[in-house]
């Protein structure tokens, strides 16, 4: 079967795609999902706050997807439910596997959208068997949301990322006694308001500068040992300390599912971990598009939104025939910054770019300043700049068609901790 | 007495301060309106949005996300759970319907968060 655009992955990333591809023109749509429902990570991601951009008010994960849902069910757009896509190659041909067996589609434009994954305790040296009991946050947020099942009474949670942080609390409201939440960084990777709203308005402890040196049980956890590091992560003699717990959940991080993306060679990013891409969206590959946390991973589902509107848009100009740009430069990220994206701008694109990037470090009312060929071409003041949270800023058509030189994104500040 | 308030209204997560002065609340470091008024709601009569999950009968999931459709205050979360935990719901739902009006009388309804089709 012939599409104009095939969407892989039916998340937020990849509704809003679809919607944008249909609407930009693109005749035939379809999105292509591996669970048995639309919405992706959001339909497990019960409490609220998101949405306040897009809508300006405060929803949960799953009203959030629901909106989006509502508009691909209301518009010409296939959908295939239960169907893993299993290959892609840089023609564009799409072998997916589902309820019906092997199907074979071709696209003239394809949407990467297939989000991330969680990293699992193999990626993090901790001594000991891995009996039952030991989780990946997200896996154990997905089991008590939408299964039903509590996966634990006594819970040690390791990494402080706004997973954790949300786990605390609905395991502490689901009657579980958190014990604490272990954090080898002397900072949170969390969002302030979580470790507000989560730890401080349930009295759990959050314990910066430690890690999990063993876990204690051969069947079932039993208990953990925790030490405190010093700034290079090494253990403290003498500050060992053991937890009994029945559970330990890790939220150490995610990392996008490109393993599709690169059956058809598209390139990877060591830094984001997603493909390289211009500021339409666009990977190396002509016609295939990324976005999502597929691309680079988002804390903030609004932006996904954002993102993954000009993907679905240039998804269509490109199937259309009218994605020609021909004129590029390349961004670079500043010594402050650990990623930016997009890698590279059409100079030549009447939609200008959107400019994503997360800072190393935290900064108090520091300016983010956009040069080009050491010339400032724009800049921008924050009240805070934390590497929890994106920045995302537009570069108008106007600001970016007359450069010549590469664009360094960087920021000017003092550091504080 | 000077009193720190993470604000929890926006991912920006401000870092206020509420001094209590003889004139009244002395508020700072807030960076929109909703943050000054989360601040003095907080020091006054702290309130959350409380999520989670009732059981479902028939459903396609064996339970429904919900939340209160108003902040409740902070002290009743935790009994607002012991009511949840007793409700079973019946699919179809669909996304804002009310499963329990006015929860213990904080004047919230306990609404779902999402469409529940019924098991075939
Ligand atoms: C626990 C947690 C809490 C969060 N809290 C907040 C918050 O409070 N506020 C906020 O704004 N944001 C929050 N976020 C972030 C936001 O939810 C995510 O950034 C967003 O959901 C990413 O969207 P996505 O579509 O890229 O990925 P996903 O939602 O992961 O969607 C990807 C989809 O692709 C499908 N897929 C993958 N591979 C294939 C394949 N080969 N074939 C077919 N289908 C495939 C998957 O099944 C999935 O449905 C949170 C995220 C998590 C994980
Ligand atoms: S004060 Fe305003 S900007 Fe700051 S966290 Fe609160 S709502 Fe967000």
């Amino acid at each position: 079967m012939e599409y104009d655009c095939i969407v892989i992955g039916g998340g937020p990333a990849g509704l809003a795609a679809a919607i944008e591809a249909k609407d930009n023109g693109a005749d035939k749509v379809c999105v292509i999902e591996r669970d048995r429902e639309l919405g992706g990570i959001l339909n497990q991601c019960i409490h609220n706050g998101f949405g306040l951009h897009e809508f300006n008010e405060e929803l949960t994960g799953p009203e959030y997807a629901a909106k989006f849902i509502d508009e691909v069910y209301k518009r010409d757009i296939d959908i295939f439910l239960n169907t893993m896509v299993i290959d892609l190659t840089k023609d564009k041909e799409v072998t997916a596997l589902g309820d019906n067996g092997l199907i074979k589609l071709k696209g003239k434009s394809v949407v990467l959208a297939m989000g991330c994954r969680e990293r699992t305790a193999g990626a993090i040296g901790v001594k000991g068997f891995r009996p039952a009991g030991v989780y990946n946050a997200g896996m154990a947020q997905r089991l008590i949301n939408m299964e039903g099942y509590l996966v634990g009474k006594e819970v040690v949670i390791y990494g402080s990322g706004d997973i954790g942080l949300i786990m605390a609390r609905r395991m502490t409201l689901e009657g579980a006694k958190v014990k604490a939440v272990v954090e080898i960084m002397p900072h949170s990777s969390g969002l302030n308001r979580n470790i507000h709203q989560c730890l401080n308005d349930f009295n759990i402890p959050l314990l910066l500068s430690h890690k999990v040196t063993e876990i204690h049980g051969k069947n079932r956890v039993e208990g953990v040992t925790i030490a405190k590091v010093d700034d290079k992560f090494n253990e403290i003699d003498g500050t060992r300390e053991y937890i009994s717990c029945d559970t330990l959940l890790l939220s150490v991080g995610l990392i996008p599912e490109n393993e599709i993306s690169q059956k058809a060679n598209v390139s990877i990013d060591l830094r984001t971990r997603g493909a390289y891409v211009d500021s339409n969206m666009q990977t190396e590959i002509p016609g295939i598009f990324s976005c999502g946390n597929v691309l680079h991973v988002h804390d903030i589902v609004d932006f996904v939104t954002r993102e993954s509107r000009i993907a679905g848009k240039n998804a269509a100009r490109f199937a259309r025939g009218e994605l020609n740009n021909s004129k590029y430069i390349d961004v670079y990220a500043g010594d402050k910054l650990i990623y930016v994206i997009p890698q590279k701008i059409a100079l030549d694109d009447e939609n200008g770019a959107l400019i994503c990037f997360r800072s190393k470090n935290i900064y108090r009312n520091p300016t983010v300043k956009i040069y080009s060929n050491d010339k400032l071409i724009k800049q921008k003041k924050y009240k805070i700049i934390v590497p929890s949270e994106m920045i995302q800023i537009h570069l108008k058509y106007d600001y970016i068609k007359d450069l010549e030189g590469n664009i360094m994104v960087d920021i000017e500040g003092e550091k504080n901790d | 007495m000077i009193r720190d308030i993470t604000c929890i209204a926006c991912p920006l997560g401000c870092e206020i301060k509420v001094e209590d002065t003889e004139n009244g609340y002395l508020i700072t470091g807030y960076t929109c309106k909703k943050g000054k008024d989360y601040a003095l709601q907080e020091i006054t009569d702290p309130r959350r949005i409380l999520t989670s999950t009732v059981a479902v009968e028939d459903g396609v999931l064996k339970v429904l996300p919900v939340k209160t459709d108003k902040a409740i205050p902070k002290d009743m979360l935790l009994k607002c759970m012991e009511e949840i935990n007793k409700i079973k719901a019946k699919a179809p739902i669909y996304v804002g319907q009310v499963i329990k009006e006015n929860i213990l009388n904080t004047g919230a309804n306990l609404v779902a968060t999402r469409n529940l089709a019924k098991k075939e």
